[in-house]
């Protein structure tokens, strides 16, 4: 159970929670997300990763800085079910 | 007049900011060393124990690990190049090499930006004025067209040239920001999506079209301006071997070219840049047809990666030349004396998973030990306990291998691939030594689309050990 209720890096790099400097963040806290939804990227290597929920749920809060590195398998956000 | 040690004289010229990191900025510290020229590393934080930042004669942070904190960072640059008292900046290629912007920014610092003036930058940035210039220039282009927001006649043009197409921007280059649409349907959504990806990654949505052209080659031409107006070439590279328009093999001469193709290329080269009143090395890049018809697609304004095969068949050195000709000395060689002289191949080593579809695999390197003997040159910045950092682009080293025959090359090259022990990290290398074994890349039949289609047809991950090939 524990596992499923954090979304993780899927490779290790940098993280961004932007699509681009200067657009919105794909998601905030507090939002309610989708299974599969896209809430940040993580780039390696000017490789584009996106990181993506695995179940439906609301972001109770990130637990990375945008730009920060992390590792594989790093917990990026924590999920609630409301 | 350069004098007989090598070095120059009778310049202002005497100390260069290298304003880039890895294998290029070495490959920049060499060649200024051999003139005399003091050099200026500038490292990022993530570079603090770099082996440029070792080898050059001074060296500058300039910002945190991101390159748009530091390799990116115009002001951060100019700012190490004044208080370093550099009199000149070398961008290397890739970060700000073909920026206009910096080249501006450095001509208003009173600094030699060593390449192009920022006119001519900016003239080849914009891939479809690039493509009206080469038309006026008499220099064959892909048939297309601008592609406007006017759908209607983004599908006239596609009609016309016939699809498939490519849908690209016009502020991108390098393979970058491409799709392709192979009926009236997919164009239409390419359009709107290519638009605003064009806009998030260059700034700009311009957009054109371009006839995709099947089973063609990728081939260079070399050009050197010299800074009084003429305009050398060094002969073409090809470099159809590419992954996700990404090339990762390189050679010099092209296998598929017959000598009147050949010269006309490297005419339609000097044409297009003496149009611009080109100035140091830049590279003019065709797509060659199976009837041997070329085709502009782009210039690049900059030193290339790939740039020693074209060294290792006619003995110039290119970043020498850019470094004379930014100091406003003649260069060394006319274009009479341009030969070439056997056959050179550069492997690129990346640090990437090629069993994982060319996952990036950062890391620490625990052995790296690296080829050598008779015709092998690498050039490259690792070394055994250094840390491949995730932030920059994967290329960890280039192998390049000479040979008086293409064939010989090739074995060469093989037999040099064996010899690269690199443990802690995932490479190209057994890819490369599949490669060399291959059928096809023996016999020189290969186009663009080959090395995508070898790896989709190839067994799965249990068999890519590079021993396979049939």
């Amino acid at each position: 159970m524990a596992d499923r209720t954090t979304i993780k890096a899927p490779v290790p790099g940098t993280f961004y929670r932007r699509p681009s400097p200067d657009e919105e963040p794909y998601a905030n806290e507090g939002d309610r997300i989708s299974n599969g939804q896209v809430i940040g990227l993580v780039e390696v290597m000017k490789n584009f990763n996106e990181v993506k929920a695995d179940r439906e749920g609301v972001i109770a809060s990130f637990l990375v800085e945008n730009e920060d590195l992390v590792e594989a398998g790093q917990d990026i956000a924590s999920l609630s079910d409301e | 007049m350069t004098n007989d040690g090598g070095g120059l004289v009778a310049t202002d010229m005497k100390k260069v900011l290298i304003a880039n990191r890895g294998e290029i900025a070495r490959r920049v510290v060499r060649a200024c060393r051999e003139l005399d020229l003091t050099t200026v590393a500038v490292y990022s934080e993530a570079d603090e124990e770099a082996l440029h930042v070792r080898e050059a004669d001074q060296a500058l942070p300039i910002g945190k690990a991101h390159a748009r904190h530091s390799y990116l960072n115009v002001e951060a640059l100019i700012g190490a190049a004044r208080e370093a008292g550099a009199d000149a900046i070398h961008p290397g290629y890739g970060f700000l090499s073909e920026s206009a912007r910096f080249a501006k920014a450095c001509d208003a610092a009173g600094i030699v930006f060593v390449g192009p003036s920022a006119d001519a930058i900016a003239a080849m940035g914009d891939k479809a004025a690039a493509r009206r210039l080469a038309r006026e220039a008499d220099v064959p282009v892909v048939p297309g067209g601008d592609a406007s927001r006017d759908v209607d006649a983004s599908l006239a043009t596609a009609a016309e040239v016939g699809y498939p197409v490519l849908v690209k921007a016009a502020a991108g280059g390098g393979g970058r920001g491409i799709r392709v649409a192979r009926n009236p349907d997919e164009l239409r959504d390419a359009l709107p999506a290519a638009g605003r990806e064009a806009e998030a990654a260059f700034g700009d949505s311009t957009l054109y079209i371009e006839k995709l052209l099947e089973e063609a080659r990728h081939v260079e031409v070399q050009v050197v301006g010299a800074g009084d107006g003429e305009v050398i070439h060094l002969y073409e590279r090809e470099c159809s071997l590419q992954r996700r328009r990404q090339k990762l093999v390189e050679e010099s001469p092209s296998p598929g070219l017959h000598p009147p193709t050949r010269d006309a290329m490297a005419a339609a080269a000097v044409r297009l840049a003496a149009a611009v009143g080109y100035v140091g090395a830049g590279t003019v890049e065709f797509l060659v047809d199976k009837d041997e018809r070329f085709y502009f697609i782009e210039m690049n304004t900059r030193l290339q990666v790939e740039h020693g095969v074209t060294e290792l068949v006619t003995g110039i050195d290119l970043v020498r030349a850019q470094l004379l000709v930014a100091a406003g000395e003649p260069l060394e060689f006319t274009q009479a004396d341009v030969r070439i002289d056997g056959s050179a191949v550069e492997f690129r080593i990346n640090a990437e998973d090629p069993e994982e579809d060319f996952q990036p695999s950062p890391g620490r390197l625990e052995i790296a030990e690296l080829p050598g003997g008779p015709g092998v040159r690498i050039d490259t910045a690792i070394y055994a306990g250094y840390t491949v950092v995730p932030f920059y682009d994967s290329l960890i080293a280039k192998l390049m291998v000479w040979a008086p025959t293409r064939e010989q090359a090739l074995r060469r090259g093989g037999r040099a691939l064996g010899e690269f022990r690199l443990e802690g990290i995932k490479t190209t290398v057994s890819l490369h030594a599949r490669l060399v074994e291959d059928r096809r890349v023996l016999a020189g039949d290969v186009h663009t689309g080959y090395l995508e289609e070898l790896l989709a047809g190839a067994e799965p991950a249990t068999a890519s050990t590079g021993r396979e090939s049939r």
